[in-house]
């Protein structure tokens, strides 16, 4: 049983300067065998491992992580966390996540530093605000909150953003999701996976599996750089590298893998108290409690595994930035990165079975998987568990591509993908 | 941001290009004759691959014009441009 973090352990460890915490997580070296291997050990990974064991009460089983754990798109996104999407499947799997989020602190006792600051999203031409009065009217019907802003509106929420309909692209409204907001991503994966460990799961971390053995349709188990693990079930949750351990599989995935890049400013005093995000002009933006501005650009338009994006990306993204916040033409950008995004043709995710007994994937999330993080764990241990999927991610199979059941959120929802 | 060799025009800034996705994609002869798998395939699946990746691209601010390319996709690195219609060069 690990101590239990709080005021009074905060106060315990002051009298030793903080150098007697306890290993919030043991590095494990791998066993022989496991009831269960989660491959990647990013948030949705160690989230997916700690439903497992919580809510199934399988506990031999095993994360396995090439790198160390949150190192890949779980430490590079933009930490932002809304359900305002346009369908009944999405908003259903949205919001899940969005619920779980409300108590993940309390339930993890790890602070993830969630904080319902809202998400504006920004309208600038005509269809623009259709399709947000459309999506307005969706989400509530879906009994997700959701408000139509006008300009004026716009302005009060967010006083910096230049309303001046001389602009190039004029804010012509907007909307507002105020349970939205954005939580302190490494701590995710952090309080993921001390819980996890707290119930058994080892968490194998600097081991890249390199194949997966199969007898015939079923699995058998995988070879990592750590040597071979016998299993029945596979779990994988790779993001950009999804399509890579598909093909170890002999399966193909309708994905592309894309860098897609965010930057951050020098830190200032709190200047917006939201994050606001422009689908038009592909811009958006928030403040971290360190008070950097933290940015979003978008996706390369080819494949690549390289996690290094083009410059004109950035500076389109910094153009967009400028002429909606004038206030900001003299900040300096401290640090860009580029994560890869396994993106599918309908920017849908995929949680799903595969043709493979005792292989599931969870993956194609693109550009916008962070904020599923909770709920996308959640969905996934129920169907690895049970050989079946959860109600709310029947939808988010890979058969739908065959079917042609399109879970088709391009554009629709709040941002471009 | 890396330079492209436009087999028309020359060396230029990728900016000026497009991509336009997994190349030898062959479009199917008979679409009446294809099941939904066979559709599924042709339409969504990709390779994706982490390495050398056959692809198409088009010079959008340039000469407007398609042709194919060899590249890592692991490190961005160009291995071979040729026109549409030529045989990919062997690897």
């Amino acid at each position: 049983m690990k101590n239990k973090y709080s005021i009074f352990s905060l106060i315990k460890n002051a009298f030793s300067y903080h150098e007697n915490w306890e290993k919030a997580w043991k590095d494990a070296e791998p066993k022989k065998e496991y009831d269960a291997v989660i491959v990647g050990g990013g948030g949705h990974g160690l989230a997916t491992a700690y439903y497992l064991a919580k809510k199934h009460n399988m506990r031999n089983i095993a994360v396995v992580e090439k790198g160390w754990i949150g190192g890949g798109n779980t430490g590079r996104n933009t930490t932002i966390i809304r359900s305002n999407y346009l369908w009944d499947a999405s908003a259903g799997l949205y919001d899940h996540a969005l619920k779980i989020w409300e108590g993940l602190s309390q339930e993890l006792n790890y602070n993830v530093m969630f904080s319902q600051r809202g998400v504006m999203n920004l309208a600038h031409n005509l269809q623009d605000v259709r399709d947000l009065k459309r999506r307005t009217h969706a989400n509530r019907l879906n009994g997700i909150d959701a408000v139509y802003l006008n300009t004026e509106e716009v302005k009060k929420f967010c006083p910096i953003i230049n309303t001046s309909q001389d602009i190039r692209y004029p804010v012509l409204g907007g909307t507002l999701q105020k349970r939205a907001g954005t939580a302190r991503h490494d701590a995710v994966a952090w309080g993921y996976a001390r819980g996890a460990d707290e119930m058994g799961v080892d968490i194998i971390q600097n081991c890249e599996v390199k194949g997966i053995k199969r007898n015939g349709d079923t699995v058998e188990g995988i070879e990592t750089t750590k040597g071979f693990i016998k299993t029945k079930k596979i779990g994988v949750v790779a993001a950009g590298h999804s399509s890579v351990i598909a093909n170890m599989a002999g399966l193909k995935l309708p994905l592309e893998s894309k860098p897609l890049q965010a930057l951050v400013s020098e830190p200032v005093k709190p200047i917006i108290d939201t994050v606001v995000m422009s689908n038009a002009v592909h811009a958006y933006v928030s403040q971290s409690d360190k008070g950097e501005l933290v940015i979003g650009a978008g996706t390369d338009d080819y494949v690549s595994y390289s996690q290094k994006g083009s410059h004109d990306i950035v500076e389109g993204t910094l153009n967009a930035i400028l002429e909606l916040y004038p206030i900001f033409s003299r900040m300096r950008m401290l640090r860009q990165w580029g994560g890869i995004v396994d993106i599918c043709p309908d920017a849908s995710p995929i949680i799903s079975k595969t043709s493979i007994k005792g292989l599931y994937f969870n993956c194609g999330w693109g550009t916008g998987g962070f904020k599923a993080t909770p709920g996308s764990g959640d969905l996934f241990a129920h169907t690895i568990a049970n050989d079946e999927p959860h109600k709310l991610n029947a939808a988010f199979n890979i058969n739908r591509f065959v079917s042609g059941d399109l879970v088709d959120e391009h554009g629709a929802a709040a941002v471009a993908h | 941001m890396f330079l492209i060799t436009c087999p028309f025009c020359g060396e230029r800034e990728q900016s000026e290009f497009k991509a336009g996705g997994e190349a030898h994609i062959v479009r199917p002869k008979q679409p009446t004759e294809l099941s939904d798998d066979e559709w599924a395939e042709y339409l969504f699946m990709r390779k994706n691959i982490k390495g050398i990746q056959f692809e198409r691209w088009n010079h959008v601010h340039g000469c407007r014009k398609w042709f194919n390319m060899v590249r890592d996709t692991s490190n961005d690195q160009i291995k071979a441009v040729y026109k549409m219609g030529e045989k990919p060069p062997v690897k």
